[in-house]
């Protein structure tokens, strides 16, 4: 339908983000809505990928103008239609409205958090309908596939990637190019091409631009040579694989990919692999174990992946973002893709944002981007008015950095002379509400249940470190702690093979380095400065403010407070279990629980009567 | 009752189509899994005969990636994810609130068999973090409010905070 000649095309997001908020229900009633108005001539519904908004999701935009909705519900279904193809204007409170300002801004275009990107790897995510390849077609879709084949020899592609200077996306930000050539060279037949699709963002690519992926694939197997190409993803992600599926079937009707495509001696296929869930996986040995089918862990290199890797033939491994940028680089040229981005990091940088960032979603920015702008100008910076702490990039293993770092470009070697990495491109914003010491501990106990336990400092070293924090957030830290952990992080980093050991101290460096006086509070002092840590934290009930309405009593789960009508209510320290539902359910207008560290406040030790005055009902 | 025999049968049934397949033995897992909640042993045992791999092997896969279960679940099965972001926006106060909602412990199953609690690494969904997967439903934006609405309010019982 993609040809059809309407007037209108509503877009209705149904990435997982806006899927999880039923937006596959608000597109059937959309569709309803309009046959019913009439309007089907002139207005067509249409089903698209991620937008990367996913926190205003679901997201539902009107083209050509770019009108955009956000959190539409399946009642504002009839009023969506009538205010915009009947009465001519759009819903006001439907808009997105600026956070700080609170004006409504109608057009996409206009938010700042899509006017700041450059998005290439995204450029026709929330665009197209990811499950017709007419879309994709009618976007220049596969005429990167076509120049290759019909003019260009696989040397010339590859010094064509090698030239543009694009770089892995998947984290360790390997040339490209000089991979495809090592693969190219490599003796052995079949060679194969694995796609790994692991972070969060390239499932969004894959729901909503599969065919981007799948062209990139293509021209990566006829440059090395391969016939055989997986797709590695994650077994719960059931929206993407079924997306990529299609895209399969379709493009082998068009014979994009199969047998002799477009008619050349050229042939390759593709399997979707379903990783089973093992975030060691995404190391390149240990991937294509996965895919075997056995446990996967890291091996000794050499001998490398291109030269031996599945079932002990020359494979070559690349992360799904940087085959989806591929088919720009053959369509717009080497020098093109070089322009954008800095000396050592070029073309673009996909970047989730999370935590605590008022835009909550996935964006794009040229390399060399700081920080600061992703964070702040596109990002919204931290909501509730709270203070910004520290950014971890780069996913679990990358380093915490602190407000001093914000001017940092997002680029593979600025982070990692921070102290941290790419990674995946996750940004996790933490605000003054974190305890650093407790994030740390947090990101590291991943990494030691992810640990394969190969490499004896990594299976062994991580839950020794862990344990050594959990003494320091417990109020049992000694101050030689903070040496142990920077000597037992060294010994990880030489003496693990693979990238999980090797950064998963990242977190812990870059929180001694950044927060140490934090790591002090909790051991010399047993404070937890940001009232964090349970062992360290206390709740009281303030005399003067409680009104012993009792509905902290009812509320406590461990029966810890006692209390009763007209009494000052009081928590019994060795019942309580710190689990902050009385702060949250006194009524704010009393405010009456307070939340202390590293000192003691005094409180009744029995319920006594409301003092005189103190409330009046 | 499902006696030892139907489960031989029942996986033989699941697997047969993978076969001649190159890379079988984690599909093969999948499958089964799918079908019966999860790996009992025997189906363990001809899971490795197609796949001309030992029980061990099996047994080792099964064991090495999160996916895989060898102890039945309950019918809902709830899996908080505890990535990244998840983590940050205070996925471990979800998790306890659900424990305490369920009465459940990480890795256990309701009596009744209707719950499952376990955790995922990362279920993809960071921008509408803290969230959850409730079977094949992805659950986002998390409260501890949600999560108490989410599940039916057990009667309060004696010692709730007993480890």
């Amino acid at each position: 339908m993609a040809q059809s000649n309407t007037k209108h095309q509503i877009l209705v997001c149904q990435g997982t983000g806006c899927e999880s908020s039923k937006s596959a229900k608000i597109n059937q009633a959309l569709a309803e809505e309009i046959k019913r108005s009439g309007l089907s001539d002139t207005v067509q519904v249409k089903t698209t990928g991620c937008h990367g908004f996913c926190q205003q999701g679901p997201i539902v935009v009107i083209e050509p103008e770019g009108i955009f909705y956000t959190g539409v519900k399946i009642e504002d279904v009839p009023e969506v239609v009538k205010s915009y193809f009947v009465e001519k204007k759009p819903l006001e409170r439907l808009l997105y409205h600026d956070p700080t300002t609170n004006k409504a801004i109608p057009l996409y275009k206009d938010i700042p958090f899509y006017s700041q990107q450059h998005r290439l790897i995204l450029r026709n995510c929330g665009e197209i309908n990811p499950e017709e390849i007419e879309d994709y077609l009618a976007r220049g879709g596969y005429t990167a596939l076509k120049k290759v084949i019909s003019s260009m020899q696989p040397a010339q592609v590859i010094n064509e990637i090698q030239r543009s200077g694009l770089r892995g996306r998947g984290g360790a930000g390997f040339p490209t190019g000089k991979k495809w050539e090592a693969a190219y060279k490599a003796k052995g037949n079949p060679k194969f091409v694995v796609c790994n699709a692991g972070a969060f963002m390239d499932r969004s690519v894959m729901e909503a631009d599969p065919h981007s992926v799948l062209e990139g694939m293509t021209i990566a197997a006829y440059a090395v040579g391969a016939s055989q190409g997986y797709i590695y993803v994650l077994a719960d992600y059931h929206i993407a694989m079924k997306r990529f599926g299609l895209a399969m079937e379709e493009a082998k009707k068009r014979n994009l990919l199969g047998k002799n495509i477009l008619g050349s001696k050229f042939s390759f296929d593709v399997d979707i692999s379903q990783g089973a869930g093992a975030w060691v996986c995404g190391e390149g040995r240990a991937l294509l174990l996965s895919i075997e089918g056995k446990r996967g862990m890291p091996r000794v290199r050499p001998p490398l992946s291109v030269d031996e890797g599945l079932w002990g033939l020359p494979t070559c491994t690349n992360n799904l973002r940087t085959l989806a940028s591929v088919p720009l680089i053959i369509n717009k040229g080497a020098d093109w893709f070089a322009s954008i981005g800095t000396e050592g990091s070029k073309g673009t940088a996909v970047l989730g944002l999370t935590g605590k960032i008022a835009n909550n979603g996935m964006v794009e920015v040229p390399m060399g981007t700081t920080l600061r702008k992703v964070i702040f100008d596109i990002g919204g910076g931290v909501p509730g008015g709270k203070r910004f702490k520290a950014v971890q990039t780069g996913g679990p293993s990358g380093g915490c950095l602190p407000e001093s770092s914000l001017n940092l470009p997002v680029d593979f070697e600025a982070l990692s002379k921070a102290g941290s990495i790419m990674g995946s491109g996750a940004i996790a914003v933490m605000d003054e509400d974190t305890c650093m010491v407790n994030a740390a501990q947090g990101f590291l106990s991943f990494c030691r249940d992810e640990s394969c336990g190969k490499c004896v400092p990594c299976r062994e070293g991580l839950p020794m470190m862990v344990e050594i924090m959990d003494r320091i957030t417990s109020g049992k830290g000694k101050p030689e702690d903070i040496s142990q952990l920077l000597e037992m992080s060294d010994t990880l980093i030489q003496g693990s093979l693979c990238g999980l050991g090797r950064t998963a101290p990242n977190p812990v460096l870059t929180s001694i380095r950044y927060f140490r006086d934090e790591w002090e509070a909790h051991i010399n002092e047993k404070r937890c400065p940001a009232l964090v840590c349970k062992a360290l934290t206390n709740f009281y009930i303030l005399p003067d403010k409680c009104q012993g309405c009792g509905i902290c009593v009812r509320a406590c789960p461990a029966d810890a407070i006692t209390g009763g009508k007209r009494m000052v209510h009081v928590i019994d320290q060795s019942k309580c279990i710190k689990c902050a539902t009385c702060l949250e359910k006194c009524p704010p207008k009393f405010s009456a629980v307070k939340k202390a560290s590293g000192e003691t406040v005094e409180v009744p030790k029995e319920p006594v009567p409301i003092a005189a005055g103190a409330g009046t009902k | 009752m499902v006696t030892e025999t139907d489960v031989r049968k029942q996986t033989r049934d699941i697997i047969a189509p993978l076969k001649g397949r190159r890379a079988l033995l984690i599909p093969a897992m999948q499958a089964v899994q799918q079908k019966l909640g999860y790996l009992p042993p025997e189906a363990m045992e001809e899971i490795g005969e197609l796949a001309g791999v030992s029980t061990n092997i099996v047994y080792g896969v099964a064991t090495f990636y999160a996916q895989f279960r060898t102890k039945p679940v309950g019918r809902r099965m709830v899996a908080v994810c505890r990535g990244n972001a998840c983590n940050v926006r205070g996925s471990e106060r979800i998790l306890e609130t659900i424990e305490r909602a369920l009465n459940l412990k990480v890795g256990e199953t309701t009596p009744d068999r209707e719950y499952s609690l376990e955790t995922i690494a990362c279920i993809g969904a960071c921008a509408m973090a803290p969230a959850m997967k409730m079977n094949e439903e992805t659950i986002g934006k998390l409260t501890t409010k949600a999560v108490e609405d989410l599940f039916p309010k057990k009667a309060k019982q004696e010692g709730a905070s007993e480890k």
